[in-house]
């Protein structure tokens, strides 16, 4: 035996530890298009909060006014939820032709794992936001659900391609931020939600994708 | 020539290779999923199996899940420590050229 074949011994060695452990068929479109809807969704917040202050500071409705609060916070709750469909469900669709054309199942004990580090941090921000909503601490809304959302993908990085990490970071580091500019929360979640993924998104198509 | 010693004959094929490298990363494997991940066939696959099961470098558990027979395959301690020593003794023999 000689150099060269103990050097596709340590290759294949590497390629199955990362093919057995990391989950490598997400999409960076489907990243780019999270980006997308999210900007979308934020424009559509903005300006349905712009009209209500309007009609606060005109007096049109009272500041006491229950309806009316409860009714902005509705739409923006239909916004999030809508956003967040549209991205899992493009997501989905996306990763499961990456996984066709990687000849791997989209449904494996890697992808699960993935979900699972993924889903974990993420639905404990989810159910902590609805506590904010109950508490109305609304202004720490955007912050958490940055923080949380960022630190959803880092624990998602031991399970796919490590770049996702970057993408947490940022998010985290965002929120913390936002978290102290109240009012401007919307900005922030743009950034954070919209400009990054879109950046991320094309970073990993460029690398992984496009071959 | 220290380390041509710490090059594991058991190791000595793709397959265990193979094996070997997806347990030191995974609290444990399937048969399905080695298999898989390996594109081997039953035969070949069980036959390794069973050779790095003599060394001692892997265990067996086997479970049933409602009805169904479901083995999974641990990477021993030793096996780990073998498997180690053969990644670093392959390192130098590359670095060494």
């Amino acid at each position: 035996m000689d150099a060269k074949n103990y050097l596709d011994d340590i290759t294949q060695i590497k390629q199955m530890m990362n093919k057995s452990s990391r989950f490598i068929s997400l999409s960076g479109l489907s990243g780019v298009m999270a980006g997308i809807y999210a900007l979308i969704g934020a424009f559509v917040a903005h300006y349905y909060i712009e009209q209500y202050l309007e009609k606060l500071v005109t007096n049109e409705v009272s500041r006491n006014s229950r309806p009316m609060h409860l009714e902005i916070e509705f739409k923006l709750l239909v916004i999030a939820a809508l956003i967040m469909l549209a991205a899992i469900v493009t997501g989905v669709i996306l990763t499961s032709i990456k996984a066709k054309k990687n000849n791997a199942k989209m449904w494996d004990a890697s992808s699960r794992r993935l979900l699972i580090n993924f889903a974990f941090p993420l639905i404990t921000g989810g159910l902590f936001c609805l506590i904010l909503i109950q508490r109305n601490y609304i202004s720490l809304i955007a912050p958490t659900m940055l923080i949380f959302y960022g630190l959803a993908c880092i624990n998602a990085s031991k399970f796919t391609i490590g770049d996702i990490k970057y993408l947490g970071v940022i998010n985290v580091i965002t929120g913390i931020i936002c978290s102290q500019y109240i009012g401007y929360g919307i900005y922030f979640w743009a950034f954070g939600f919209g400009v990054m993924h879109i950046v991320y998104g094309t970073i990993m198509y460029l690398k992984y994708d496009r071959k | 020539m220290g380390i041509i010693n710490n090059i594991n004959k058991a190791f000595d094929h793709r397959i265990r290779l193979g094996i070997m490298s997806i347990l030191m990363v995974n609290e444990y494997a399937e048969f399905t999923m080695l298999k898989e991940l390996l594109e081997a066939t039953d035969g070949n696959l069980a036959s390794h199996l069973k050779a790095l099961e003599k060394e001692a470098y892997i265990v067996v558990q086997k479970q049933f899940i409602g009805r169904k027979p479901n083995t999974k395959y641990v990477a021993t301690d030793l096996g780990r420590l073998e498997f180690k020593k053969h990644i670093n003794a392959l390192e130098k023999l590359i670095n060494r050229s």
